[in-house]
């Protein structure tokens, strides 16, 4: 089938950038959509062009590295998949797509859809951690956390850390990903020593680095290729209002 | 020539050798711990433990990856689990098990004293990673659950749902942060080594490329961790990411560190099986789906009728028929090759006809479909995504992929490659897993080896080496970084006929088609000429766009393509020299009657390490026997 794409190019981060369009004569229904940024690629090289550069490692929806706006939503029209899970059987001959790479100021483009998401690692070095050393630690069992509870916090430490929620939201805020890390964190016993401490820091750094609030759009939410609830902002709020009244 | 440095692995006895080489070495005072830096290259479990443990100690480490963070290693992929020797279930687990366990499950072809101590530590392992608040799936009393995993007949494997790499990765990124924010760790992400930097016979530095910008930079240090994974894409198609290579360590080993067993190449059996030409990756199913799956194919070559219509005397459930006691649990080497057997005799289903089935009725019909949610529901979706079919209705369809690589660099007992200095952990060294790794090991190895090898082995390096002060401006950053930079203006400079991945595509067809589940004299000796040759035609031909200074994924591909054209063709000799048939590597020339591999323990008992001569095509091979004093050299069976 025929794909024809328009696609933001973009030198650096002081470069202007722009969109140009580009036709695949034969994409196969099965592949996924990386994977016809691929065959885009390998066509552009041939002709003597620069291919577009983008992020992607894994290409099982796990390592966080890929992430694209792709006509208008972070990762694509299908729900809880990152766009290198994304299949083209989803599309049909003559479709046109729209590839944006992560638009947010705390995400300076590097070149075309390639973005700088170190401010994530600097949020998680603020207090997304259990500080204990190696070889400290007490037999794996000696502590029960009820299977409820672990699934919960589970579902929290899925986060694969790939910018989506930012992307998607109107004001660019890291929230649902600061939150997962706080409330994965918040819910187990290991999380207690720092609990406090661990929001207040990581709030901040959030701030620090130029995200925007929340203001409860549940944009994130949608696009999340992990499905994280918001429930973890509220989480996230109300540890912070805790912590800061009680110091 | 250089001879092969001794394995330095202590004297007594094996369950002792552990501790009596902790009480025999030199340590490193704290105050002096911070005089130290410590080059740290890539960020999965064995180097994020590595540098997260060495900087709590004192050291100053300076930590490389080539993702844009230290959280996207291709460690996170794995899916099914760690194993440990708890004995959480009773169920007859002892540290001995799992040493034994994981020896017969190489094949006996890796060193007793490292899989020993690999099983000693693995306990403290699953403690350090729930001190982190790693979430291991649980019971309902709040404790720990166990699951089974091929080669073993008791449960021991920990996992977190299917993603037990991600988050045991997540532990250690999270140790990783804690010391990159207090000034600990320097951390360069999006950065690639090009090349190792040796100084009067000791590994002093690395030459990275910044991927952004292009620069080539100067690092020195007291010693080098590599902890660069291994090099499955070779093959090109593979479950690896696509950034995991070789560069890294064959650059190591054109620097003098010796390449062992690089023949030892583990095919998955569960995997999604090809879908056509433009594929650029394969997607592994765990093989925990063993645990509730049956394997099967019709009975009849050829049937195109549709699975669930196909009556239960006409399938095949070929691993429970040849296998009776460990049946579909079957290690993954037995497991891969039988695939293809029944591949080969015409009876794979799918469009291709490369494909088994992977039945899930009977569990759902005994366990619920909820249960089976639990327990798969992420790899079930991952499945759905990827083909399209609901396998909650039909059978999966999977085929053997390339997985893991057991070979590596060669290390001595205390991971020191053949370079004074230059330290190689998990799976970018060849040490624990013998000729096949048995399931949920990958984790444990990396693990163990950053968190609880390498701290006390570095010591010993640092506190008995008589390090000189040595600088960057030194004749050999000179020399290594012209190197490099003629290397990425040579590969800019071709402009010819054919992209890189055309090149490493058709490698991969070489690799798989000869180098792959099965391998003859023959197959390999045209794989040597044929690799050959696509190397000459590539320094020739390849077409490399863009420029250095600039974010250019291909021409970061470029170079890890080139190296992988040298590893794929001493794969192929290392195979062909290899006579006999041990684990993944399996030469049709030696089988039992039966069809199964057959060892030559009698010529074929040691470690094959390669010392690259100056010319790929012939390197020199020195041999490292292994000496079998605590088990029996058997024939595997798991019938």
């Amino acid at each position: 089938m025929q794909i024809k794409l328009k696609v933001w190019r973009q030198k650096g981060p002081r470069d202007t950038g722009r969109f140009e369009e580009y036709v695949v004569p034969d994409a196969n229904p099965h592949m996924s959509f990386l994977e016809l940024l691929d065959v885009l690629n390998e066509q552009l090289i041939m002709e003597g062009k620069d291919p577009v550069e983008f992020d992607h490692d894994c290409r099982e929806g796990i390592c966080g590295s890929c992430g694209v706006v792709v006509d208008g939503v972070a990762h694509g029209p299908q729900q809880r998949t990152a766009c290198c899970q994304l299949h083209m059987r989803h599309y049909k001959d003559g479709d046109s797509i729209v590839v944006e790479p992560w638009r947010a100021s705390a995400f300076p483009i590097i070149r075309d859809l390639v973005v700088d998401r170190s401010a994530f690692d600097r949020i998680i070095g603020a207090g997304g951690y259990v500080s204990v050393s190696t070889g400290a630690a007490p037999d794996a069992n000696a502590i029960p956390i009820p299977k409820v509870v672990v699934d919960e916090a589970f579902d929290y430490a899925a986060c694969i850390g790939c910018g989506a929620c930012v992307a998607a939201c109107p004001n660019a805020s890291a929230s649902l990903f600061t939150a997962a890390k706080i409330s994965h964190l918040a819910l187990l016993p290991q999380g207690q020593a720092e609990r406090a401490q661990r929001v207040v820091n990581m709030v901040d750094q959030m701030e620090a680095e130029g995200f925007g609030d929340c203001s409860n759009h549940a944009e994130c939410e949608a696009v999340c290729p992990k499905g994280i609830s918001i429930k973890g902002i509220a989480t996230m709020r109300r540890e912070y209002i805790k912590a800061t009244l009680s110091q | 020539m250089a001879a092969l440095p001794d394995s330095k692995v202590p004297a007594g006895r094996l369950q002792e050798k552990w501790d009596s080489y902790k009480n025999s070495i030199k340590l490193v005072n704290p105050a002096n711990k911070r005089k130290h830096d410590i080059i740290v290259v890539g960020t999965g479990l064995a180097g994020g433990a590595a540098a997260a443990s060495l900087a709590e100690l004192g050291y100053r480490v300076k930590s490389f990856c080539i993702q844009d963070s230290p959280r996207r290693a291709h460690s996170i992929a794995a899916q099914g689990g760690i194993n440990a020797a708890k004995n959480y279930p009773n169920d007859g687990d002892t540290v001995w098990r799992l040493f034994y366990d994981t020896i017969k499950g190489g094949d006996y072809r890796s060193r007793e004293a490292n899989v020993h101590r690999l099983a000693q530590i693995s306990n403290s392992i699953i403690d350090q990673c729930v001190a982190q608040g790693v979430p291991f799936a649980r019971e309902y009393g709040g404790m720990l659950d166990n699951r089974s995993f091929g080669g073993a007949q008791v449960s021991r494997t920990f996992y977190a749902r299917g993603q037990t790499g991600q988050q045991l990765l997540l532990g250690a990124y999270q140790a990783m942060s804690r010391q990159i924010a207090a000034g600990n760790i320097e951390m360069f992400a999006r950065r690639e080594m090009l090349d190792l930097v040796n100084i009067d016979g000791r590994a002093r530095g690395i030459i990275t490329r910044n991927l952004v910008t292009g620069e080539l930079e100067r690092h020195i240090a007291d010693a080098v961790l590599l902890c660069t994974g291994g090099y499955g894409n070779v093959y090109y198609l593979s479950t690896n990411a696509k950034n995991s290579n070789v560069t890294a360590a064959w650059r190591c080993h054109r620097r003098g560190a010796h390449f062992a067993n690089p023949c030892y190449t583990q095919i998955h059996p569960t995997c999604i099986p090809v879908s056509g030409e433009y594929q650029s990756k394969l997607t592994l199913m765990s093989e925990s789906l063993r645990n509730d799956g049956r394997v099967w194919v019709p009975k009849k070559p050829g049937d195109p009728r549709a699975p669930e219509t196909i009556p239960e005397d006409e399938r095949d459930y070929y691993l429970e028929r040849r296998y009776p006691s460990f049946g579909n649990l079957v290690p993954r080497d037995v497991a891969s090759r039988n695939a293809k057997y029944v591949c080969d005799e015409g009876r794979g289903v799918g469009e291709t006809r490369l494909a088994v089935y992977l039945d899930f009725t009977d569990a759902i019909k005994r366990l619920g479909e909820q249960a089976i949610r639990e327990r798969y529901g992420n790899l079930f979706e991952m499945y759905q995504r990827i083909t399209g079919e609901n396998p909650y209705k039909v059978p999966m369809r999977i085929y053997p992929a390339v997985h893991y690589t057991m070979g590596g660099l060669w290390v001595d007992y205390g991971l020191q490659s053949s370079v004074p200095g230059l330290f190689v952990l998990g799976e970018a060294n060849f040490s624990d897993h013998g000729a096949n790794r048995l399931g949920a090991s990958a984790l444990m190895q990396g693990l163990a080896d950053g968190y609880f090898v390498i701290p006390y082995t570095l010591g010993d390096y640092i506190a008995s080496s008589r390090l000189e002060a040595a600088s960057t401006k030194h004749d050999a950053f000179d020399e290594a970084e012209n190197a490099a930079r003629t290397r990425i203006e040579r590969l800019l400079s071709i402009q010819g006929g054919k992209t890189v991945t055309e090149f490493h595509r058709e490698l991969g067809h070489i690799m798989w088609d000869h180098v792959g589940m099965s391998r003859t004299r023959e197959g390999l000796t045209t794989a040597i000429g044929k690799i050959s040759t696509l190397r000459d035609e590539f320094w020739q031909n390849v077409r490399v766009p863009g420029d250095n200074a600039m974010h250019n994924k291909n021409l970061e591909f470029a170079g890890r393509v080139a190296d992988f054209l040298e590893l794929g063709e001493v794969m192929a000799l290392d195979a062909l020299t290899r006579e006999e048939s041990a684990g993944g590597h399996f030469r049709e020339e030696f089988q039992s009657a039966e069809g199964e591999a057959k060892r030559n323990d009698a010529e074929f008992s040691h470690v094959a390490a390669w010392e690259y001569s100056g010319d790929p095509s012939k390197p020199v091979l020195h041999r490292e026997e292994l000496d079998f004093e605590n088990v029996k050299l058997t024939t595997r069976s798991y019938k």
